[in-house]
């Protein structure tokens, strides 16, 4: 009983992920602008890559719990990857979109830039050079 | 090693590698370099899911150690070249 409920959540987690994955390609193909397809290709893969690695975790706890050791070792360096990625994709799309707000590319479509005298860099070089 | 879903996780694998694919189109066509950074950023995360489940089928946690590792290096290096788009010193 509680194994066939595993593998039926096993099955929706895979096809979210699918789902979700394939999205983030079409929408980075489809997107006008280099902010739209951060949205698209950084969202997407982190929501799908939770899935993903979930249903691997939830198979592998399921193994542990029959008496398999290696469903243990698994299931830990799985969430290990897990907890990397969601440390390092949004940090990572932070310092892209910044970067391309300093690069000079607009969004399209744009009217005003409420941005345009307040995102100067302050480098700790310049201020040393204030200073003297 | 878990004798388990080894033929769903392989048609999973493959709508993967179509995603890949899909985005490998943007990091080819893309007007600006941001554009090519962001369609790198996407394959990346998509090969670290890959590796896990690549591991998951074979049974060996080997790879999954490499993904692990392939995730912070490609974080260091999105940074790196985020930073060198700013125009700033490193």
């Amino acid at each position: 009983m509680l194994s066939e409920i595993v593998d039926i959540i096993v099955y929706i987690f895979l096809a979210l992920g699918v789902f979700f994955n394939l999205l983030a390609g079409f929408g980075l193909l489809r997107f006008p602008d280099v902010y739209t397809r951060l949205h698209a290709g950084t969202k997407c893969t982190t929501f799908g890559s939770i899935f993903l690695c979930g249903s691997i975790i939830l198979l592998a706890i399921k193994t542990w719990f029959w008496g398999n050791t290696d469903g243990a070792n698994l299931a830990i360096h799985t969430a290990v990857a897990l907890i990397a990625i969601l440390i390092t994709n949004p940090t990572g799309a932070h310092a892209l979109a910044r970067a391309a707000y300093r690069s000079g590319v607009k969004p399209v479509g744009a009217v005003i830039d409420e941005l345009a005298g307040k995102s100067e860099r302050k480098s700790p070089s310049k201020k040393k050079e204030v200073k003297k | 090693m878990i004798e388990a879903f080894n033929t769903e996780y392989l048609v999973v694998l493959g709508f993967l590698i179509l995603a890949i694919a899909i985005a490998l189109i943007r990091v080819i066509k893309g007007p600006t370099a941001p554009d090519r950074i962001v369609g790198l950023d996407t394959i990346n995360t998509i090969v670290i899911v890959s590796m896990v489940i690549f591991g998951f089928i074979t049974g060996t946690v080997i790879y999954i150690d490499v993904a692990i590792v392939y995730a912070l290096l490609s974080f260091i290096s999105t940074l790196f070249i985020a930073k060198y788009l700013e125009g700033g010193e490193i």
